[in-house]
């Protein structure tokens, strides 16, 4: 009952709208939201396909928690395959979006072909229809939002679009909802511009669309749920007070944070750019760069952060329009726009966070392939002439400068545009691009931390920290503190993490949670919500069915054992000074015993008995 | 002791799980269009405010009401809409300074906050305290506290 049982299917071809019933033997598969859009994806595209070709599919999808109490309930995904990586791509985003999509009465939206001219899709409760978009190509998220509730004078309506990244190509493209809310790894963004769909806006009014299956059970695990966030010191006081910014200097002190393109595994300039750095009042006009935390859809937890800048600092000194409050650096973004490429100032990482926001473009891969080509610049393979600007290590201005010709596609903003392992092909040093199957890593160094190696290296959407968090066992000691550079016990440990994940990421819930939460918080709230018996062993099942469903659709797409790798810079380079010094990522200690507890061949392929055993 | 819905708005992260626990109370289900508290985010000053129905003593919308369908609820003080008795005409909302009276399309009537009977279900819901239901003649008391605490006139202790 808490699905509302309709999908949506839009031909863009075509220029129809279908509704059609869930298919829910699926959804008793695989849940929700990531597990069933996969299901989907798989099913119906052929994995070979050009991700930007009319033949791929894009689909937007909610889980059964979403749009409920449960806390953080109101998470949606985008699942396609990504351009950045050719594998898999599947991008969770916060917001109030994903719940509205349910109030509407869809579980998931799912696009096919690709218009001839833009359009947007608008879904008023049971009736969607494709409108023209012309008047919006061209402009940013923010523009694109707030015409579209203007236009139809309902300022409820909610947003999810594309701004001019996702129209000009760019691989790392986001989708935004909510202003600074964003689906934002893998190009799903890029996807979306290549099918000429602009946005998709939804107002949703419906009482009856879905409901919880034990309403006094729900409500009871729901408010053990809250109790436990609100008394845990990561989710109850750090992450509200900090965000994820919360990590900057605990990652730097422990000696994996990257910087300078990996280079180093610590940052001088962490403090000018951490959590704490956002309370402090500057001393140019005398205010924090932090104004408040806000929440998304039904969170408890409060993480997100609002920023406003200095108006006197160099990048928006005549730009008013960016004198506002708006979403502040999280960890990530932070790392990525200033570590990764040694600046630290944390007025021009905030800039540069609005315009990844307004044109809806990844701060992740972005700040990391600048920090590439920064590497290059360094070492004399780009040159001023070609880049337009002195690419120094640590430079704000060119920071900035990038990030302006990146949202337009101008300049070398179009290079940047690539990501960094399309960048340093281009430049013949491959071996220089920090990215597996193509995507960028995030920001903890998998030398620092063994866990996080093998993580970013078996990771089905690329490099990524949201699979399979290791940091948590690694860092945090949750739920077992694991030393940081041990390999005992890794693969096993990451396996349930991944397993775990799948589940969160099914579930419509956001996966801050489990720094709180252990199976045993969540599965009360699925079990009270959901048809059927949701026990813990029955959910890792599903969640180990999802991560093999997104291998085997990787193994289809051409993906196989040589790209569950890191570059040799983590193989080989070890980190030069710190507490992690001399290390390198032992990944061929732990792979090999990866597949093994996944069930997999030595090639990393699933056995028929794994097959089987999961019915796949 | 009559107690009434006192907000902080400097406390609210725009969650809405006020509105969800609204709406489930009042439609048994979490669509947070039928809620009748509304959090507004304004989104360049960095505020969420949420806002209802502050149930005046001098009740606009009970006095403008043609068919005596909004009455005083003496124990709660709030005043309530008798959905037998309301023939969805809208005066009401017209009446009310403040927009916290609305019609609702669905039902043919309208609809406004009426204390949950006295346990409001959305300060219950609100998890940073941004809306509590407190003594309705202390409603500052909380703030009355927090100056009192920054008032030292002990220089010793300085």
């Amino acid at each position: 009952m808490a699905w509302t049982k309709k999908v949506l299917r839009v031909n863009l071809t075509a220029g129809t709208c279908t509704t059609e019933p869930l298919n829910q033997q699926w959804a008793q598969d695989y849940l929700g939201q990531r597990g069933l859009a996969t299901k989907y994806l798989c099913s119906e595209i052929d994995p070979k396909v050009d991700p930007l070709a009319e033949g791929n599919k894009l689909i937007f999808v909610t889980g059964p928690l979403t749009g409920t109490m449960a806390a953080t309930g109101g998470r949606y995904s985008v699942v396609t395959k990504g351009p950045l990586t050719g594998a898999i791509a599947c991008s969770n985003s916060g917001g109030y979006f994903g719940a509205e999509l349910k109030f509407a009465g869809w579980d998931m939206v799912i696009f096919e072909g690709r218009s001839a001219k833009p359009v947007y899709l608008l879904i008023i409760d049971g009736k969607a229809e494709l409108l023209d978009a012309s008047h919006l190509w061209g402009k940013t998220t923010w523009h694109t939002e707030e015409t579209i509730k203007k236009a139809h004078q309902d300022p409820q309506i909610r947003v999810a679009s594309i701004g001019r990244a996702g129209e000009s190509g760019v691989m790392y493209a986001a989708i935004v909802n909510d202003l600074h809310r964003a689906a934002g790894r893998s190009g799903v963004g890029a996807v979306m511009g290549s099918k000429n769909l602009k946005a998709v806006a939804v107002r949703g009014t419906l009482t009856d669309a879905y409901q919880v299956a034990n309403p006094e059970a729900f409500f009871t695990a729901v408010d053990a749920g809250k109790a436990v966030l609100a008394a845990n010191g990561v989710t109850g006081v750090g992450l509200p007070t900090y965000g994820t910014q919360v990590l900057m200097n605990i990652i730097n002190e422990l000696g994996a944070l990257p910087s300078y393109n990996h280079r180093e595994a610590q940052f001088e300039g962490a403090n000018a750019i951490g959590g704490e750095a956002m309370h402090e009042k500057r001393p140019t006009d005398g205010k924090p760069n932090l104004v408040k935390n806000g929440a998304c859809f039904g969170c408890t937890i409060a993480c997100g952060r609002i920023s406003r800048m200095d108006p006197n600092h160099f990048s928006v000194k005549d730009k008013p329009q960016y004198h506002g409050a708006s979403g502040g650096v999280e960890y990530e973004a932070a790392w990525a726009l200033g570590a990764a490429n040694g600046v630290s100032d944390l007025e021009a990482l905030t800039y540069a966070n609005f315009l990844c926001n307004e044109d809806g473009y990844d701060p992740i891969s972005f700040g990391a392939t600048v920090g590439a080509a920064m590497e290059l610049y360094d070492l004399g393979i780009l040159t001023e002439a070609e880049v337009g600007l002195k690419l120094t290590w640590g430079s704000a201005e060119a920071l900035v400068k990038l990030a302006e010709w990146t949202a337009v596609g101008e300049g070398f903003g179009k290079i940047i545009g690539l990501g960094s392992k399309r960048l340093c092909a281009k430049y013949g040093r491959p071996e220089l691009s920090m990215t597996v199957k193509g995507q960028e890593f995030p920001a903890y160094d998998g030398r620092g931390l063994q866990g996080m190696g093998l993580e970013y290296a078996t990771s089905n959407r690329g490099a990524c920290h949201v699979r399979g968090y290791m940091v948590s066992p690694e860092v945090l000691g949750i739920p077992v503190k694991m030393e940081p550079q041990a390999t005992e016990g890794k693969p096993a440990m990451l396996k349930a993490f991944q397993d775990l994940t799948a589940v969160v990421d099914s579930a419509g819930i956001c996966l801050f949670t489990t720094f709180a939460w252990g199976l045993q918080d969540i599965q009360p709230q699925i079990q009270a919500a959901c048809e059927g018996d949701w026990s813990e062993e029955r959910l890792l099942l599903v969640g180990e069915r999802i991560w093999n469903l997104e291998r085997e659709f990787n193994l289809g797409a051409g993906l196989s054992k040589k790209d569950d790798t890191l570059p040799p810079r983590l193989l080989t380079e070890a980190i030069k000074t710190g507490p992690q010094k001399g290390a390198v990522c032992h990944l061929d200690k732990m792979l090999p015993e990866y597949y093994e507890v996944r069930g997999w061949s030595a090639e990393g392929v699933p056995t028929a008995a794994t097959r089987t055993r999961l019915s796949l | 002791m009559q107690k009434s819905l006192h907000i902080d708005p400097n406390k609210c992260t725009g969650c809405l799980q006020c509105e969800m626990a609204c709406s489930w109370e009042n439609h048994h289900s979490f669509t947070i269009a039928k809620s009748r508290i509304k959090v507004f985010s304004f989104h360049e000053a960095a505020r969420f405010v949420p806002y209802t129905c502050t149930q005046c003593d001098e009740a606009w919308c009970m006095m403008a009401c043609p068919t005596e369908a909004i009455k005083l609820d003496p124990v709660t003080g709030a005043k309530i809409v008798l959905d037998p008795t309301c023939v969805g005409c809208k005066v009401c909302t017209i009446a009310c300074p403040f927009g916290t009276i609305n019609y609702v399309a669905s039902s043919g009537k309208v609809q406004k906050c009426d204390l949950c009977g006295g346990a409001p279900a959305c300060a219950k819901a609100c998890p940073t305290g941004a809306i509590t239901f407190v003594d309705a003649d202390w409603t500052g008391l909380e703030k009355m506290r927090q100056w009192a605490d920054k008032t030292d006139t002990n220089p010793a202790t300085v």
